[in-house]
Parts: structure tokens; sequence; C-alpha cells
């Protein structure tokens, strides 16, 4: 598919059944370009996390196609998906998910540990990572020290240490107040212009709409927006 | 057109260090489930030290008594009447070649008392025996306080109270004198006990001629002999008929230092079922580390999530969680190992013993728990491993 060497995220005809029978995701297709920045909006439960997993290859569809840098998710094993999600991806999560008890330093470190890059590297590059989040002068502080936007900055430096192509967010600002929500989408936009795809989940309107791309879900389908 | 994409590997310092962590990270429950491994390992290597400490020291003493001692005692002979030997047997044992030393105790029948107004009941159980001058050296006896019979003394009423004799008439040190054969002696010394001829402890000794002055008739009852270390079987062989030519078998030929070495036997045998109960406690205790596994996988499913998301393969959630469940059940061998080789020198010492840990005991308990942390971390391993990225992400 020579036409789509731009297209970091293809999905084509994208369907998602869970083992109870619920179709979270109904024919959906989708091409997401190199460097765009997109929010996910819908409803709670129209599939919008769902979506997310299948394009960070945290899961397959139940039928359809999705290529992910030009990868046919499908067709690959376990282990070279893990190995494309070390490389390619990097996940922002709306609760943090940081280590308890570990220097934000290790655990934004910890991002490239599967990375096959050696520790004093992998703290290197966390360490660049969690300045660019402003957070260089607190290394050594543990995340019980951290206010809420904080803990998510250093997720962002988690995600982005390795420098992913596409960075996938579900909902990063949902456990924030509003400056603090705010800093998070500044941090998201300034990765955006360095190169980055970006991928947001987001409730909030505003946010969604200040974004180039809006992508609607309702009941497991594309609502608006993009042909299918 | 598409990039080859390969998982890379895990350093094993990272390794350790994601163990290490996973472990701190709920410090009391970790400590809790390998001190059930540690207290399984400590009693395993502690009854192994022990066993070995009281075996060390059974040899020491074996060195030190030497083996080479053997002794012609009475046997019954046919009209069931207790034997006695000839009076010449000391003198024709000590012809035999390898026999480097002989010596002769000859049962006295006189009643020992600790005064002349003693009834007869309190005075039971203590043999009066004639004794030759060499017969500590010959033994290995030690004179315990004062001093063994010389030859002067060995005529007048003079004696030497074995340990167990001197403590049933309640003296402890020489000088005092006893009621003996219906006149009194004196006792110069007190022997310690004599371990390879335990008679000698619960007997009051008197010199040969003295002995013949209250009614004994100068036929040994038992012979002493010490022969060169590698003639000792040769000597055993002919010592019945040398010692007792005209009826050899109305003798009993012994090595003392047999028994003392069956005693090893006896307590291998003892030991290993206490190592078997050291080994169900270690089980027990990798019981405990599995369940502290199982419970961990549950709580831990956001961070598998998170890790898959991160690039984690099945396979470094699987070695993640096994090599947490090794460290758990190692640091708990090593505690163990420690405590066990603590207890065994502390009881070592208080028994006098050169204390003794095998060192294949540490080995074995180091693989033991390793083989404990491998098998109690497997199921719970291959479970975290099989927990699908994004179920495992919204588990609440
Ligand atoms: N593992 C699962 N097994 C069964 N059903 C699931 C599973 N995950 C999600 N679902 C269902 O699929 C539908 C879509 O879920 P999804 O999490 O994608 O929604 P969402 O748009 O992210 O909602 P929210 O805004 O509340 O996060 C829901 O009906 C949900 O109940
Ligand atoms: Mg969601």
């Amino acid at each position: 598919m020579r036409d789509s060497a731009e297209s970091v995220v293809e999905m084509d005809r994208v369907s998602k059944v869970y083992a109870g029978g619920v179709a979270a995701l109904r024919d959906v297709s989708l091409t997401i370009h190199h460097g765009e920045f997109v929010a996910i909006v819908g409803p709670s439960g129209s599939g919008k996390s769902t979506m997310l997993h299948l394009i960070g290859t945290l899961d397959r569809p139940s039928t359809g196609t999705v290529r992910i840098a030009n990868h046919d998710v499908s067709r690959l094993s376990d282990r070279s998906l893990a190995a494309l999600r070390s490389s390619a991806i990097g996940f922002i999560f709306q609760q943090f998910h940081l280590a308890p008890n570990v220097p934000i330093l290790r655990n934004a470190a910890d991002g490239l540990l599967y990375s096959g890059l050696a520790r004093r590297d992998r703290e290197e590059r966390a360490r660049i990572a969690l300045r660019r989040v402003g957070l260089g002068h607190r290394l050594h502080h543990r995340p019980h020290e951290l206010s809420g936007g904080e803990r998510q900055r250093v997720a962002i430096a988690r995600a982005v240490a390795g420098n992913p192509r596409l960075l996938l967010a579900d909902e990063p600002t949902g456990n924030l107040d509003s400056v603090s929500g705010a800093q998070v989408m500044h941090l998201l936009r300034e990765l955006h212009q360095g190169g980055t795809t970006v991928v947001v989940i987001t409730h909030d309107r505003e946010i969604a709409e200040s974004l180039p791309r809006q992508i609607s879900m309702l009941d497991g389908r594309i609502d608006t927006g993009v042909p299918a | 057109m598409t990039v080859q994409l390969r998982p890379a590997g895990l350093r094993l310092s990272d390794m350790a260090r994601v163990a290490v962590t996973g472990m701190r990270a709920r410090p009391l429950r970790a400590f809790l489930s390998a001190l059930g491994v540690a207290l399984g390992i400590a009693a395993m290597v502690a009854v192994m030290g022990v066993s070995a400490s009281s075996r060390a020291e059974i040899d020491r003493t074996l060195q030190l008594l030497g083996t080479n001692l053997l002794t012609v005692g009475p046997g019954q002979n046919l009209t069931g009447k207790r034997a006695e030997l000839p009076m010449k047997a000391t003198a024709m044992v000590r012809r035999i070649g390898p026999v480097t030393a002989a010596a002769a105790t000859g049962a006295v029948t006189a009643k020992v008392y600790r005064t002349d107004r003693v009834p007869t009941a309190l005075s039971g159980g203590i043999a009066v025996l004639a004794a030759d001058l060499n017969l500590p050296a010959t033994v290995g006896g030690q004179v315990h306080a004062g001093d063994w019979l010389n030859p002067a003394a060995a005529r007048l009423p003079t004696a030497v109270l074995g340990s167990a004799a001197a403590r049933r008439l309640g003296l402890e040190r020489a000088g005092n004198r006893i009621w003996l054969g219906q006149r009194w002696f004196s006792v110069t010394g007190i022997l310690a006990p004599v371990p390879l001829a335990p008679e000698l402890d619960s007997a009051v000794l008197i010199g040969w001629d003295a002995a013949r002055d209250i009614g004994f008739d100068g036929h040994p009852t038992t012979l002493y002999c010490r022969s060169e270390e590698s003639q000792v079987e040769a000597v055993r062989s002919v010592l019945a008929g040398t010692a007792n030519p005209a009826a050899p078998n109305e003798v009993l030929v012994s090595r003392p230092s047999d028994a003392l070495a069956a005693q090893r036997a006896t307590d291998q045998a003892f030991s290993g079922l206490l190592v078997g109960i050291g080994a169900v406690a270690l089980l027990v205790g990798g019981i405990g580390v599995a369940n502290t596994m199982v419970v961990g996988v549950l709580e831990r499913r956001a961070e598998i999530g998170l890790r898959r998301s991160m690039g984690a393969t099945r396979g470094h959630i699987r070695i993640q969680f096994l090599s947490e469940s090794l460290l758990l059940s190692l640091f708990g061998g090593a505690a163990g190992a420690a405590l066990g080789w603590l207890l065994t020198v502390a009881y070592a010492f208080s028994r006098d013993w050169p204390p003794v840990v095998p060192t294949w005991a540490l080995l074995s308990a180091v693989a033991g728990t390793g083989l404990v942390g491998v098998v109690a971390g497997l199921y719970p391993a291959v479970r975290a491993s099989r927990l699908s990225p994004t179920e495992a992400l919204t588990a609440p």
C-alpha cells in the first residue's frame, strides 16, 4: 500500500465484539496520518477506549484490519506487537499508573525498560523528558510528593522518553483540575509540534474543539467528521 | 516492506531491580512470606549442623581415646556362674606381639560405705575392684582430684573412686575415709568419667595387695589391652584364647570404641527425621510464597497492563514474577541458613562441641530455596503473563 506510507493508523471496517457479546466497535474505518493531532470524543460506553486500545495494539480486532506504522496487527505475533509498542507507541492513562515509592526519574526511565537500552541511557533520556515536562528539578521525588498534574506530567515523560511516533492518551485530564489539565494539553501540543502523532480521548468539549481534528464516537461507530 | 519487529531482552540487572522493587512495594508481606521459608531452612540447617557437630565431637572423642582398646570381660560359663580369668591372664596377654599395654581389674566381694554406721541399703550399686597400677594409662582414664594409686599405697588400705561412685558416696575431693570390707580405706583420688570403660565410673578401685587383705582371690575379671592400631582385629582374634586358654568361649571380647562409633549411626537416623520435618516447614513456606505471588498478580493487574503497554512481552511479565518469587524465596533461604548456622554454633558452644555446618547443607539450602521459589512462582507468573493487556488496564 504505497499511498499509506504516511499514515500511522489505518483501520478498515474494524469491529470489536467482547466475550460477553458486547459490540464495542462496529465497522469502523479510519486513517490517521503522520503528524496529526486528533481528539476522540463521545459519550461514555461509545467505544473510545476500545478504539484507542486497538490503535495501541493492546488488543486485536474481531473483524477488519488494523495497520499501525504499516504493520498489519492481526499478522503480528504477541512478541512483535510488544516490540512495536516499545519502539513506536506511547500511552498516557487517566490514572497515571506510577509506581509508588519509586523516584520519578526511575518511573519515567522504566518507560524504556523493554527497549533494550542500558540503564544509563534510559535514565539520561528520562531526565531529558522530565525536564521537557517541567519536572527536571524533582527527579528524586516520589509520586506521593507530587500533585495530580505533576504526576500526569511524569506519566507523559515516561510515555515520550523513547520518542514514540504515536502518542495515545485516554482522558489524560480526566482526573485533573482545569489549570493542570491545561498544562497537560499544552505539553501534548508541544509534542505534536515536535512531530509526534497524538490521539487524545477527552470528555472536555473545549479541549476537543481546540484540536485540529475531532473523531466523534456514538454507539461503536464514528458519528461525524471522517467519511467511512 | 515491513521491518522485523523483535523485542529486546531484559538485562539480568534490570530483572533483579524490578524484582526488588516489586518486593519492596509490600515489605511486610514479603517479610512474612520469606519468614516461612527462612524457618524451614533454619530448621534443616540447624538439624544438619547439630548432628554434624555431634558426629565431629564423637570423632574427636574417638581420636582422643583411641580405637585400639580391647576389653576381655567375664562371660557366663556352662553352669551359669560368672567366669573368672586365670591368675596369669594379664601376663599372657602382654606377651601378644602387637599388644602395647594391658591392665586388669578383679571383682572384690566387699561392700563400701560412707561411714561404719550407714545401713547396708544406702551403698548399693558400687563395685569394689582390685586394679593394676597401669589401669588409667591403659583405658585412658584421667584423675579428676587427688592422685592415682602408687606402688607404696597399693599395699595400704587406700582407694580411688570412680566418678559416679564418688557422687553416690557424696565425696567430692580426696582425703576422706570410706568403710570398705569392714575396715577404713583412705580415698587418695577421684577419677574423671572414663568413656571407654564406663564400668569403672561406678567402682571403688583399690590396690591388688590391699584387696587380698580383705579376701580377694586374685583372679582378674576384666582385662583391658591396647595394641597397635593396625593389628587390633588380629589381636582380637587371639585374645580370648590367650586370656583364658582353658575356656576361651567363656569370655567376652569387645571393642568399646565401637559402641561410641555406633552412636553416629543412630544419630544420623534421628537427624534424617528432623530434616524431614524441616522439609515440611520449607514446603509450607513455599506455599506462603506462592500465595503472596498469586495475591500480588491479582492486585497488580494495572501494573501488568502498564508494562504490556510499554512493550513488555508475555515472557517479560513471566520472568518478572518468577524472579520476584525466586528472590523472595532466596532471601528467606539466606536468612534461614544464617539462622540455622547461628543455632548450630550456639548449641555446639553450649555442649562444648566443635561447631560444624556442612557446606553441602548450606548449598542444598540455597538450591532448595531456589527450587521452592521457582515452583511457587511458576503458576502466578504464567497467570500474570496470560492476562490480556486491556483487561489488565481496565481492572479496578
Ligand atoms: N473487556 C470488556 N469486556 C466486555 N465488554 C467491554 C470490555 N471493555 C469494554 N466493554 C464494553 O464495550 C463498550 C465500550 O467500552 P469503552 O471502554 O470502549 O467505552 P468508552 O467510550 O471508553 O467509555 P468511557 O468514556 O466511559 O471510558 C462498553 O459498553 C463497555 O461496557
Ligand atoms: Mg474509556
